[in-house]
């Protein structure tokens, strides 16, 4: 046992921390820092800077702009990342569709692919949810029908993210809808986002924004090229993209960040004198200390580089503990957390204007990438036996 | 970064996981009907492969090993709850003669302790004083050379059959430690409610020995040395919970209900879930620590990392607890079945050494000294 990082991982993380706080430019990581949304062009400039020094897709196969590194150096690179306010490298295209392409594509279809969602010169948006099926994915009734070499595809997708900047959709669609499970009749998709007969909707969220969208597909004709793999074998697919979706989904160190500057709001305000204040963040703290140690402690041992039967704790952990950060934001707000409508001309502060959207907003961490309660089962499942 | 155990540590681990496996619950509660509430002859057997002098160095008798070696040891203890009382005697009342000790009193103290020869007690805990060890309900005098104490300990655990009692005292310096021939003593012994044994120990012009240098403030090597056994406490807790969480889904998958084995109520199930994140989590700031205390034994940092083990462990040995005996249902309120002694010794645990708030009120106090908390140094 050792709790040390070695000369070269203490260099390493250095070289990320030097990395993320000087080639990114500060505005970007104001933006992060104070909460407000960063916009297309931010996450785009950030992607490409990160792109052009060989950090934007660390986990792709090397010869695609992968790095070869430990499963530590990635955890640091993530961190450091966070820490820094950096926007993350988008992850439809860096943690989802890129290596379901790296790994089922075929040589086309990666070389088509690969760099150009590698520096988001292709926004890329996930068509996965449907409807009628949310946790029951493979539920899903987006059919495509072949005719001739291409597919003809009719359906709705649901809360799209970021549909709305997207030039692709990866989409799950079912090819055999009389396999005998529904999960052996899924192909896995892509085509642009201005087919003839792609419709997208905005749908408003309770904190007033808009990054959740519908899309409605009629008689879609995609290429058969543009399928992923092999016919049928979607389903596959999507479980390795949801695997990995699970790893990078908790957010330790943007939640320290964020208690960080939640500690800086109650002192300037006063507030880290109430005992009962400063026992809530103690406890967070520690949580959160706890947390970041599982991860580590996953990471430490995930040499296969399969996801670590634990990542389910990550993620269910670390959206709560995200989620309770943002919450103690509100508190600290007191009334002014109601002002979110203000602008720069009140009294009300930033943070504090910001305070409640984002709490509301963040209610989506226990719901996406697996709810929680699908995490549960996944541990109660897979790891307890029940 | 490592977070494993060596080979040699993972064979300590197997010997004495091979040596405690006689307690099932029935081997145990006919140990703690009877006192000392432990089996001496197991007591024997710990001397014998060298566990009881675990900490201590080889020249004072001990096998010079650290901490990651002594969280071996507890938490196997906690996963059997086995009643020996490794943690009080060895890593707290011993740790304490190997820190403050005189080279004599070590040689002459921990020599018998590591044996098994002597069983040592630490006496701190008054009455009305929570966990506050400087409360000074009981006060020493000098007088020339002599020391004497007056006033009162409860509860000693093991008190009444210590060979040798470590007491604070309130001092002109402050708290001082001092050494006490437990027969010349008031003793009134006790079951505790994790079937332990404890004391009513009451002190008059009682003639004492100073632990180390006399009138020397001992107030930081015994922040030192509580850290160290809040972190050896919370390992036997961390083995205490995860075998009361795989006694709980063991049940789930066999208790049959409606026809059907409890394992296909989700409504169980998720709670079997939550227990799980809850040990995890444990069992990674646990064992930070302890990595910690190893690399800095004696540090402000390790007494800060003691505190955050401590509180974590507070909360999950709550929760896993009061699940593991809910989940069983009616059986496991029964002193028959082991997991109510799982939850009764957790509880103990949570309440020596200062509980989950208490770990808050201390952290509190340094909370505003930093931006964020780091794992690694």
């Amino acid at each position: 046992m050792k709790l040390h990082l070695t000369e070269e991982e203490s260099a390493f993380r250095e070289e990320m921390r030097t990395f993320f706080t000087t080639q990114i430019p500060q505005e970007i990581r104001d933006t992060v820092a104070a909460g407000r949304h960063v916009g297309k062009d931010g996450i785009v400039e950030t992607m490409r800077i990160m792109n052009k020094a060989g950090l934007a897709v660390p986990n792709w196969p090397v010869e695609w702009g992968g790095r070869d590194w430990t499963p530590l150096q990635r955890h640091i690179w993530h961190e450091e990342m966070q820490l820094a306010s950096v926007p993350i490298p988008l992850a439809f295209n860096a943690s989802m569709v890129g290596p379901v392409i790296a790994n089922f594509g075929s040589q086309e279809v990666k070389e088509k692919f690969l760099p150009p969602t590698a520096n988001l010169d292709i926004w890329w948006c996930q068509g996965f949810s449907e409807p009628d099926a949310g946790s029951d994915l493979a539920s899903l009734r987006t059919t495509a029908v072949r005719d001739g070499d291409d597919w003809i595809v009719n359906g709705q997708k649901t809360w799209t993210t970021l549909g709305q900047f997207a030039d692709w959709i990866f989409c799950l669609v079912r090819t055999d809808p009389e396999a005998e499970k529904k999960q052996a009749g899924i192909s896995f998709l892509l085509f642009p986002m201005d087919s003839p007969g792609v419709t997208l909707r905005p749908i408003k969220l309770i904190d007033g924004g808009y990054e959740v969208n519908e899309v409605f597909f009629e008689d879609v004709r995609v290429p058969g090229e543009n399928l992923v793999g092999e016919v049928n074998k979607g389903w596959n697919y999507a479980k390795f993209l949801l695997g990995n979706e699970r790893v990078g989904v908790a957010p330790v160190g943007s939640t320290k960040r964020n208690l960080a500057t939640a500690k800086d709001i109650a002192r300037s305000t006063g507030q880290l004198d109430d005992p009962l204040i400063a026992a809530h963040i103690v406890e967070l703290e520690n949580e959160l200390l706890a947390l970041e140690l599982t991860a580590l402690r996953v990471v430490a041992n995930s040499a296969d580089g399969k996801p670590h039967p634990a990542s389910s704790v990550l993620k269910l952990k670390g959206t709560e503990l995200q989620q309770a950060v943002s919450e103690l934001i509100v508190d600290l707000g007191g009334p002014l957390s109601l002002a979110s409508g203000a602008t720069d001309e009140s009294d009300v502060p930033e943070w504090a204007r910001l305070a409640t959207p984002t709490y509301l907003n963040l209610r989506k961490a226990s719901i996406y990438g697996g709810s929680n309660e699908i995490q549960r089962q996944i541990i109660a499942g897979t790891i307890l036996g029940l | 970064m490592d977070f494993t155990l060596d080979e040699e540590q993972t064979a300590l681990r197997g010997a004495v996981r091979a040596l405690l496996k006689g307690y099932d619950a029935e081997q145990r509660r006919s140990v703690v009907a009877e006192d000392p509430g432990f089996d001496e002859g197991m007591w024997k057997k710990l001397a014998e492969m060298g566990l009881l002098g675990l900490p201590f160095s080889e020249e004072d008798g001990g096998m010079g090993a650290g901490p990651v070696e002594v969280s071996i040891v507890a938490e196997e203890i906690g996963r059997m709850v086995a009643p020996e009382p490794f943690v009080e005697a060895i890593v707290l009342a011993g740790g304490l003669v190997a820190a403050c000790g005189t080279a004599e009193q070590r040689a002459e103290i921990l020599g018998a302790v590591a044996s098994g020869a002597s069983l040592p007690a630490f006496a701190y805990a008054e009455p009305h004083a929570r966990w506050n060890v400087a409360a000074g309900g009981v006060t020493a005098s000098q007088d020339g050379d002599s020391w004497t104490l007056t006033g009162v300990k409860e509860p000693v655990l093991n008190g009444a059959r210590a060979d040798v009692l470590i007491v604070s005292a309130r001092t002109d310096a402050g708290i001082g430690l001092f050494v006490v021939d437990p027969s010349t003593v008031e003793r009134t012994g006790y079951d505790t409610i994790d079937g332990g044994r404890a004391a009513r120990i009451a002190f008059d012009k009682t003639a004492a020995a100073p632990l180390g240098e006399a009138g020397v403030d001992a107030t930081e090597a015994l922040a030192t040395v509580i850290a160290a056994a809040q972190i050896a406490y919370s390992h036997e807790a961390l083995g205490a919970m995860d075998v009361a969480l795989t006694m709980t889904t063991a049940y789930l998958t066999t208790r049959k209900q409606f026809g059907v084995t409890l394992n296909r109520f989700q409504a169980l199930t998720f709670r079997a879930a939550d227990m799980y994140t809850s040990l995890e989590l444990t069992r990674s700031i646990v064992t930070w620590a302890t990595m910690v205390l190893q690399d800095n034994p004696r540090s402000a940092d390790a007494v800060e990392a003691a505190a955050r083990a401590k509180l974590q462990v507070s909360k999950a040995g709550r929760h896993i607890g009061k699940e593991a005996i809910q989940l069983h249902g009616g059986i496991g309120m029964t002193d028959e079945y082991a997991v109510g002694h799982y939850t009764a010794r957790l509880t103990a645990i949570d309440h020596l050494l200062g509980d989950g708030r208490e770990q808050i009120a201390h952290l509190s106090k340094t909370l505003g000294d930093h931006d964020v908390v780091e794992p690694l140094p």
